[in-house]
């Protein structure tokens, strides 16, 4: 369990998630139908579920970035009532508080390429936090130094690897000192070898007291560092649990199917003699 | 050589005055193409609308009659322009209306994770089209934004049409006031290349330096 309270953030509530009867439909298509789900703080939870089970589309209506059609989101006390079209400007303004209150690691990094990684992390302190520019720079440095690459501070986006990418956007992250960060497939872009980096300093993160939800297929990480496991099929939550109870011994049949297929590789193969804080297998269907 | 040294002074205004008209339209033109790009894609209809219609007609019709219409055709609606104002208006209007499409090509080109990214950090829409979108946009629009500055240069020359006296119509005239036509229209092309040429350098350099960070 990581409970131990975030230093510095104000204690708003004890559930900065608190999402109830969401739905979204794309065109024909309904992706998400009816889903709740509430996080505690500092809890990680992590969402697992095949491709196109709705599970990146909750995580990104947790920040809207998806409007969805139907149902509350509650982040960090602010609430939108979504479907409901009259109250356009009032929206807008929770939407941004919320976006100010949480933070989002993609799969795809979208670092900002035409900025160096210090640029990067700086900008949403500069830009959002209106932080003058000695003083965005200086926390940059620091959280560049938190995910190892205080040697990187320099270098454009182009001339990162993969994995080094991954966490400069998990410092940029970090620098809008949420309260949540949201983590959408956060190694699902990266090379194999690449995983672990990004999973230490998420893994560090965690321990730290971050409150997190991870759309991911890491079913070590999910062992080890998560509280809670949400699996998510056809845009419902199916099934959800601690970790050990659900990977070990999931209820639900697609569930067990889902887990037969990223969990292929279990103990026994994984003898490549990592100690027990470093991730020792990955996934590998991709 | 005679005629070209003789009427050098002349030559030498007329090619300021091409310079002002390409330049300061160049510059309105981006300001208003950039505006006029923004509203086309805008999710607001009726910019939308409006930015599509005027791409169309600015675009669609010879700049030669914007031109015309300005100087000769304004004046029975009582607005009286100076020659120079009418031709830096019709050049930047026609300008703008090309401008807004190599803008509009530069912002879609941004990767929609980039504005993914800006959102999911509640920047303001200003600040992160300012800060995020613009600085890549650029840098995929300033090929056609180029070659668009160097066919503004030429297009000045259609300013002669309205007594406006830039190198063309320097060049006739003297042409016409020493029947060394080759000669005069020679030297005036050799100077509208003279800035072309100048003016792809800088690119050049521009493109070089906006492109350090991808490299």
């Amino acid at each position: 369990m990581n409970t131990t309270d975030q230093p510095g953030t104000p204690g708003r509530t004890d559930s900065p998630i608190h999402i109830s009867g969401l739905h979204k439909r794309f065109g024909a298509l309904e992706v998400l139908k009816g889903v709740d789900l509430t996080v505690a703080r500092g809890e990680v939870v992590v969402v697992m579920g095949p491709s196109g089970s709705g599970k990146t589309t909750l995580i990104r209506c947790m920040n809207l970035l998806e409007e969805p059609d139907a149902g509350t989101v509650a982040v960090c006390g602010c609430s939108v009532e979504c479907g409901d079209r009259a109250r356009r400007r009032e929206r807008a303004r929770q939407v941004r508080e919320i976006r100010h209150r949480t933070a989002m690691v993609f799969q795809q990094f979208n670092l900002f390429p035409h900025l160096t990684a210090l640029g990067n992390v700086a900008e949403g302190p500069l830009s959002v936090r209106r932080m003058p520019r000695a003083d965005a720079e200086a926390l940059a440095r620091r959280l560049l130094d938190r995910v190892g690459l205080a040697d990187k501070a320099a270098e454009y986006p182009a001339r990162l690897s993969g994995g080094q990418k991954q966490r400069v956007a998990i410092a940029r992250a970090l620098a809008m000192e949420p309260e949540v960060v949201l983590f959408d497939e956060p190694t699902s872009a990266l090379d194999p070898e690449l995983h672990a980096e990004v999973l230490q300093v998420m893994r560090e993160l965690a321990r730290d007291g971050m409150t997190m939800v991870v759309v991911t297929h890491e079913v070590e990480f999910a062992r080890e560092v998560s509280d809670r496991v949400v699996f998510m099929d056809g845009g419902v939550v199916l099934e959800e649990g601690p970790p050990r109870e659900f990977l070990s011994r999931p209820a639900h049949p697609r569930a067990q199917a889902f887990l037969r297929l990223v969990a292929h590789d279990l103990p026994e193969q994984g003898a490549d003699g990592d100690g027990p804080d470093k991730p020792t297998r990955w996934e590998q269907a991709s | 050589m005679d005629l070209i040294v003789r009427d050098f002074p002349d030559l030498l205004r007329a090619m300021g005055v091409t310079l002002l008209l390409g330049v300061v339209s160049f510059v309105l033109g981006c300001i208003l193409g950039a505006l006029v790009g923004l509203a086309r894609i805008s999710r607001f209809r009726l910019l939308k609308g409006l930015a599509i219609a005027y791409v169309s007609v600015f675009r669609g019709t010879p700049l030669l009659i914007q031109i015309m219409l300005v100087y000769y055709g304004l004046p029975q609606l009582g607005i009286l322009i100076e020659p120079i104002p009418s031709a830096i208006l019709a050049l930047t209007l026609y300008a703008a209306a090309y401008l807004s499409e190599n803008f509009r090509a530069g912002i879609i080109a941004v990767d929609r994770g980039q504005w993914e990214a800006a959102h999911s950090m509640g920047m303001p829409y200003w600040r992160m089209l300012r800060r995020i979108v613009a600085p890549q946009a650029i840098r995929v629009a300033l090929p056609p934004i180029g070659s668009r500055f160097i066919a503004l240069m030429k297009d000045t020359s259609l300013a002669s049409a309205v007594t406006v006296v830039e190198l063309t119509r320097a060049a006739e005239t003297i042409g016409s006031s020493t029947f060394r036509y080759m000669e005069a229209f020679l030297v005036a092309a050799a100077a509208y290349w003279l800035i072309n040429t100048a003016l792809s350098l800088g690119q050049g350099a521009l493109e070089r330096r906006l492109g350090r960070a991808y490299a």
